[in-house]
């Protein structure tokens, strides 16, 4: 494996601009979750590059902390979105204005 | 240029194309199964990267656990329906010869590069045994953390997704709210 650790962050990169732009473009409240999921998907690919880049296995620790921040993250979210959807019936996020003043 | 560098670039070339797909669907459940993609090709590249442990935890949390339980709530709130398109041939074919394609090229590479004599293993060896020994010497406190974390993100989603008694007898597909009005699902009833 002699890949340029360049191409490895410029991947995370991608990736990362790609859920970003998911989350901030999209209405629906699974897809925000989604480009979520994406950025913290991105992120682990970074850090487990860079563990092979320094040769060293504290990165690939931070990878499985990022999924596991990942996973509580996620079913808090989704426990959320259920709750929205009961109360507006509706997984909109434009529809969750229920709180302005 | 080794084949696994080959398999490499294949597979984030497929990671990139199933992620660009998964962010600009309509429909959820679809984005959802082009993620599963994205996360299968991820843990390869993890696994071209020397962590053959967190590839298996990719698949299994990520593709497995946290997908899953998209579905489900996605099938649970049920929203409203999507037109299902009759596909054409050429669109129920497609997929398939490209899966087919990559699948062969991939299993050519690896079949008739020279008898694998230079396929080093990767530069660092993750092995679950290396990565046991640092997470619980050197990482037992963050460990400890996210594990009160996970029972914080257990208790609020239970927290948060319980039905109150009241709400048994609510009829999921009546007519919309207005949504413009703050109204509560207590006060429709």
């Amino acid at each position: 494996m002699t890949i340029p650790f360049t191409h490895l962050l410029f991947l995370a990169i991608l990736l990362f601009a790609m859920g970003a732009a998911c989350a901030m473009t999209q209405k629906n409240l699974f897809m925000i979750l989604i480009g979520v999921e994406v950025m913290l998907n991105a992120a682990g690919i970074a850090f487990v590059a860079a563990a092979m880049r320094w040769q060293d296995m504290n990165g690939q620790v931070m990878a499985l902390f990022v999924m596991t921040v990942a996973a509580a993250e996620i079913a808090v979210a989704l426990a959320l979105i259920v709750c929205i959807q009961r109360r507006t019936r509706s997984t909109n996020a434009d529809h969750c204005s229920m709180l302005k003043g | 240029m080794t084949v696994l560098n080959i398999i490499f670039y294949i597979a984030a070339a497929i990671v990139i194309s199933a992620t660009g797909l998964a962010i600009t669907r309509q429909s959820a459940v679809h984005a959802v199964c082009y993620l599963v993609i994205s996360f299968m090709g991820t843990a390869v590249l993890f696994y071209l990267l020397g962590a053959p442990f967190l590839a298996a935890l990719e698949v299994i949390i990520y593709a497995g656990g946290i997908m899953v339980l998209f579905l489900f709530v996605i099938m649970m709130v049920k929203d409203q329906q999507s037109p299902v398109d009759k596909p054409s041939r050429i669109r129920k074919w497609l997929p398939a010869i490209i899966l087919t394609g990559i699948s062969a090229v991939m299993a050519g590479l690896l079949v008739f590069a020279d008898s694998g004599n230079r396929l080093h293993p990767p530069a660092v060896m993750g092995t679950p045994q290396e990565f046991g020994l640092i997470l619980f010497q050197e990482y037992w406190f963050p460990v400890e953390i996210v594990s009160l974390l996970l029972l914080a993100a257990l208790i609020g989603s239970l927290y948060l997704g319980r039905r109150e008694a009241r709400d048994e007898g609510l009829v999921i597909d009546s007519p919309l709210i207005p949504l413009d009005s703050p109204v509560s699902i207590e006060d429709t009833r």
